[in-house]
Order: structure tokens, then sequence, then C-alpha cells
């Protein structure tokens, strides 16, 4: 079974995945569906009764899904290398403009070294590649002790955001 | 610092990729160069104290082969680090609050700013309180810390423009609007390297309260539009000129305006603090005083008096100067700098700057507040230890990245060029009739040494494996007479430059009108008679 780091208040844990990427298990009562596949899918999806979700790669713009972030109980924003940084953006306006509160994952080519950047921007759930080793991963959240800017996790040290 | 040592340990095992490593690396200043890695280490706008300088000192000294570099974006570097000690060496970097963050790797880099901000005459307001605040933003950033390229910002407060604010991905200039708000002036898409551009701009006026929510618009649309297929096409102003800055301002706009309501913003209180820690030092109440001539033997007073002139700068506070430390003494690499120096530099900063020094973006040391009557004895001090060469301003003033020596980018030397243009450019009298020409050497496109923006710039070009050196004239750094120069013609063997630079300035003496500046005259005339005058006599000599 797949396991996750998931974040939650505080706390940090290892979880078994529930969640099942549609080529894995189309039947699963959790899915996860690409971005061309909800655009073309969409009503009959929500209409199967099942938990959605919907996987964007870099390139895809956010505002693509913005009216319906609040359908979908998990977004995962694909990385495909360190180098790639589209995700925090993504990730800004999801949980910034697009009111989502469900599960925010990132998935791909993760380094723990990135683990502390996504928390900030907004993400709760990590799916590592298989080889990471996640306790390990899991003190990777502690990197740093002090931000200057606040996140979407916690305030900042000196800057304010305006307002919530 | 213990997640780089976690790093650099897990690299050296094996356990993380190269290509990985060299990705979280180069955010803490660590390239792998030609024959050893690579440290360079933040200098905030520029500002160190003696204690800094002297950790510098001892860095060189223990872990380097006893010399620092100083770069043209404030910063230092040291090229024969061994890596399993480069965590070592941030350890006592922080200890006097030093680090190497984001110096590279594709993030926002170190703030830069004017090396006479406080002390200027022409100053509106001092810069360096905002390139703080704008520095602690941009301070592992969550969101832009992995950008499609680098990230340089600059901001000036003064009428001249000493910190080459159109050359930056963002150049932020103080102004005052017509009800005599303060405010920036924001300029965008500048920068140098394979493809250079010169800045526009994008917004007239902005508030302080607003920079923040102005700052992080423009950076998220770049992280989401720029380029990442193609490291030559990264930066952001190619998304500037792909779009044109008016299409550009808009797609800001829409991102400005949907962020607005959360954007971060400094606190009255927060601005307050930072300020004080830039609080002008203890000036004691003095008058201006005629300080050459009045000691030393006859030789000594002329070689005081040229030191004046050239190296020494106008201080807004009556019987002080600033103080420029030339780093481009024939007997070192532009911007070097021994250990020795570091500590001696350090004891007279102490001594006669309130324990200051500032780095410029043209490789040399400043000291910011130094008594007019202290000036002889600082200028004797200087000169023991070959730091008072008074070429400022002049030819010799040159700007050179480290080129093929040390550099694993380069196609050509550049240490050798400037040796050679030494050589043949020693009699100082000559170089003050030329006046103000800066000279500034890349050894390949990537243009480190700012050849672009050069009066004149020297470009090391590798042909068929061959070091050859292209020339560009008529280009500027700062200020809104920023622009690019002029390719002249084919390139010159490294042997030719001194020549053919001896060929230019012979054209620029006939054509000259008035005191105008070398660089005056090339815009005036055009490079056609520079060009026949460099290649005609080439030709003939051939």
């Amino acid at each position: 079974m797949r396991k996750l780091i998931k974040l939650h208040n505080h706390d940090r844990s290892i979880v078994t995945d529930d969640w099942r990427y549609v080529e894995e298990d189309a039947n699963a009562p959790a899915i996860i569906v690409s971005l061309p596949q909800w655009q073309m899918e969409r009503d009959t999806l929500l209409a199967s009764g099942k938990k959605l979700g919907v996987k964007l790669i870099p390139a895809d713009k956010v505002e693509a899904i913005a009216s319906d972030a609040t359908k979908l109980s998990l977004i995962a924003l694909e990385f495909g290398g360190i180098g790639e940084g589209r995700g925090y953006s993504q990730a800004h306006i999801l949980r910034r403009r697009c009111n989502f509160i469900g599960e925010l994952r990132a998935v791909g080519k993760i380094q723990r070294d990135q683990l502390f950047y996504m928390a900030r921007c907004g993400f709760d759930a990590f799916e590592l590649p298989e080889a990471a080793d996640l306790n390990v991963a899991l003190t990777a959240f502690d990197d740093y002790s002090v931000a200057y800017q606040p996140g979407i996790d916690k305030a900042g040290l000196e800057l304010r955001r305006r307002a919530g | 610092m213990a997640q780089f040592r976690d790093q650099t340990q897990r690299f050296l095992n094996g356990q993380l990729h190269e290509d990985d490593f060299r990705a979280l690396r180069l955010r803490n200043g660590l390239y792998i160069q030609r024959f050893a890695p690579m440290l360079r280490i933040s200098i905030p706008y520029g500002l160190l104290s003696s204690a800094q300088l002297r950790v510098f000192a001892r860095i060189a000294r223990e872990y380097d082969k006893g010399f620092g570099h100083f770069t043209t974006r404030q910063n230092i570097q040291y090229n024969w680090p061994e890596l399993a000690k480069v965590p070592d060496i941030l350890e006592l970097l922080a200890s006097v609050e030093m680090h190497a963050i984001q110096t590279s790797g594709n993030c926002i880099r170190n703030v830069t700013s004017d090396h006479l901000a406080g002390v200027a005459k022409d100053e509106l307001e001092d810069p360096r309180p905002w390139c703080e605040l704008v520095r602690q933003w941009a301070t592992v950033h969550p969101e832009f810390a992995f950008l499609p390229r680098k990230f340089k910002i600059a901001i000036t407060g003064a009428v001249a423009d000493r910190a080459a604010v159109r050359v930056h991905d963002i150049g932020l200039i103080l102004k005052r609007n017509d009800a005599g708000v303060l405010g920036f002036e924001v300029l965008v898409g500048g920068g140098l390297g394979r493809a250079p551009m010169i800045g526009q701009t994008i917004y007239d006026f902005v508030t302080p309260h607003d920079l923040l929510g102005c700052l992080e618009a423009i950076l998220r649309v770049y992280n989401l539009e720029g380029r990442r297929d193609n490291i030559h096409k990264a930066r952001i102003k190619f998304v500037v000129k792909s779009h044109g800055i008016d299409k550009f301002r808009e797609m800001v706009n829409a991102e400005w305006q949907a962020s607005r309501a959360y954007a971060p913003v400094w606190s009255e209180n927060e601005i307050a603090r930072v300020k004080a820690f830039f609080k002008a030092p203890a000036y004691e109440t003095l008058s201006d005083m005629d300080v050459v001539g009045s000691k030393g033997n006859a030789l000594e007073q002329n070689k005081f008096r040229r030191w004046y002139q050239q190296n020494t700068r106008a201080h807004k506070v009556a019987g002080y100067r600033a103080v420029i430390l030339s780093l481009k003494s024939v007997k070192r690499p532009p911007g070097d700098i021994t250990d020795a120096q570091l500590d001696a530099v350090a004891n007279l900063a102490d001594q006669y700057s309130f324990g200051e020094i500032r780095v410029m973006h043209d490789q040399n040391l400043l000291f910011a507040h130094v008594r007019q009557q202290d000036l002889f004895a600082l200028w004797q001090a200087l000169d023991a230890i070959d730091l008072a060469t008074a070429n400022i301003g002049t030819l010799t003033d040159m700007i050179a990245c480290p080129g093929l020596d040390l550099c694993s980018l380069a196609n050509a030397r550049t240490y050798t060029v400037v040796d050679l243009i030494n050589e043949r450019f020693d009699d100082l009298d000559y170089l003050y009739d030329l006046g103000e020409i800066q000279l500034k050497i890349s050894g390949c496109m990537n243009g480190c040494g700012h050849h672009h923006v050069g009066h004149i710039g020297i470009l090391g070009v590798d042909k068929h494996g061959e070091e050859w050196y292209q020339v560009t004239i008529g280009g500027a750094p700062n200020g809104k007479e920023a622009d690019l120069g002029e390719v002249i013609g084919r390139s010159f063997k490294q042997e030719e430059i001194p020549d053919v630079l001896e060929r230019l300035f012979r054209v620029y003496l006939e054509q000259r009108e008035g005191d105008e500046r070398f660089v005056d005259t090339v815009r005036r005339t055009g490079i056609a008679p520079f060009k026949a005058g460099a290649y005609a006599q080439a030709d003939q000599a051939a």
C-alpha cells in the first residue's frame, strides 16, 4: 500500500493512501483523474458519488479548475524535479484565491529538501517517490526554525498578511 | 546549516544524486568550478563590519589559498575551498551573522544598492532599510525559491544611479510624487548575460505599503509564465520581451488585483524598526577643510593629491569624505584581496570609518565616513598595503570576471588581458587625460564582467579552440544613460588588445569636444570613426 506524509494542524504522520489514480483502479471509492479527463467527464464524475481528485501538471492553468475547487476533495500537483517551481504558485492560488480546503498533494520527483517550502505554500500531503525514507523526510519540516514571510501554514516573523 | 551539512554528507556518501545536489548546493552559494568548488557569500547591499571582514580573512587563510574575490554584485567568493569543509566555513560565517543562502541557484539573489547610500549628497532617501526589508521578504520565500532562473533586485535612492538598476530583473528607484509621498519607480526586465536588455518602467509610482504586493505579483507571473525548457531564455526579461511591457503590465495588474486583499505588507513599526539599524554614525561637528598640500613632502603631496582627486568622494556631512580602496592594483586581478589585506582593512575601518566597510559593484571597497583630517594618514596606511592605486574611474579600474583561469564556463582568459592593459597603460597622467572610462571584461557570453555595459567592453570568444576577443564601445551601466555597447567589428587576438585600445583613444582625443567623456564622444559621433581607427591601422600594420 502506498504511504504518504500528511500534515494536520501541527501534526505530521505517515498514513496509508486511501486514494487511487484512475489508471490504477477506476472502481476505487476515491479516484484522482487528470485535468483533461476532468474537463471531458466532469458531470459523469460528479454524478458517480465517488470522492474526486484532479492531478495537475506544471503547465496546467489552475484557473481551469478554479470554479470547481470546492467540489473536489483533493488536488494533486505534480513536480517534475527539484527545479520545477510552478507548483508552489499553483498551490498559493488554490489555497488563497480558490478557497480550496481539501487535500493538496505534492507528487512526483520530490526531495525532502522541498517539503519545508511546500508546507508553507499550503500543501498538506506529500507522495514521495517509492524509494524515499518517509521517517527521515518527516524531520524536514523543521529545516528552518523561523520564517520571515507569512505562509499558508503560519504567520511570518516580521511580515503580516493584510487579512485572513 | 545542519541542512546543508546533511545534504553535503548525503552527496559525499552517494545518497544524493549529483544533479539534485547541484540544485541544493547552489542555493547555498556553492559552485563546482574548473579546479575546485567555489563558494559565494552574500553581503547584503555590500555592507560589512570589521568583525565580518576578519572572518573573511580567516576563511581566506584557513580554507582558501589566502585570497578572496569581491564580485560585481557586492558579494565575496572563494575559489579554492574543499567541499567537505564548506559546512565548517558556513558555521564560521554564521558566527558573524552571515551566510551564503541564495547567492546562486534559481532564486532571488542578494539585493544590491548604492555604495554611497546614507552619505551621498544627491540622495533623496537611504535605500538600505528598503534593501533589508526586501531581503528579508525574499529570504527562503516559500513560493519563489525555485524560479525559472535567477532573480536580481537592486534599489537606489539617489539622483545618480550607482546601483545599475536598469540591468536588474527588478530595479527600484526611490522617489517622491507630487504630493511629497515616498514611493518607488519599478523597473522590470533588465539583465546582462547572453541577451542583454535594459529594464523598462512597469510602474511609475508604488507606495511602500503596496510594494510587496507588487513584487509578489511580478514574481508570481514570472514563476508561472517564465520558460523552463531553455535555460538561455528563462530570465524574466524574455517574458517581458515576448509579451511587450504593456501586455506584461496587464498580466501583473490582473495578478496584483487578485492578490491585493491578502498581499504581505510592512507595518509602520517594522519599517521604523529596520530603519533604526541604519542610523547615521556618531559624526563629530567638523567643517570642510583643505586637505591637499598640508602634510608630507613634495612627492608625497603629489601622490596624495592624485589619490584624493581620484579615490575619494564627497560626503553629505561637513568635514568627512568617502574613500575608495582600489582593488585594481597591477599586482592582483581585479577584486582580489589577500587575507593580510583583509585584516589590515578591518583595522583601518575601526580606526577611521566607524568599523564599517562597503563593497562596490566595480569590485572596490569603500570607507564611507572618513574625517578629512585623517585622509593623509589613511592614504599612507592604504598605500603601504597596496590599496591606494589612484586609478578609480579610469581605464585601469577595470571590471573582470575570473575567466578561463578559474571558471568552467569561460571561453577565454581575462586576467592575462588585464595584465596586458595594465602593462601598457601605466602612465597615470595619460589615464587622467582619458578621463572616466569604464572598461569591462567577460570571459564568455554569460557576461559576468558586464562587458555589454562597459564604455569599452571586451568579450572572450572561442574560435576553433583559440581565444579571441570581441570589442564593444558606447555601453553604460547606470541611470538613464544605461545602454548596451556596439561591436566594432572582427575579434582580436589577446596581444592586439592594448594596440586596439590605444588606437581607439587616439580617435577619441582627436574627436573629443570640450571635456566630454569617451562614451559621450562615441555616442555623438557613432562608432564609425572608431571602427575606422581601430582597423585601418591594424591592416596597415599587417
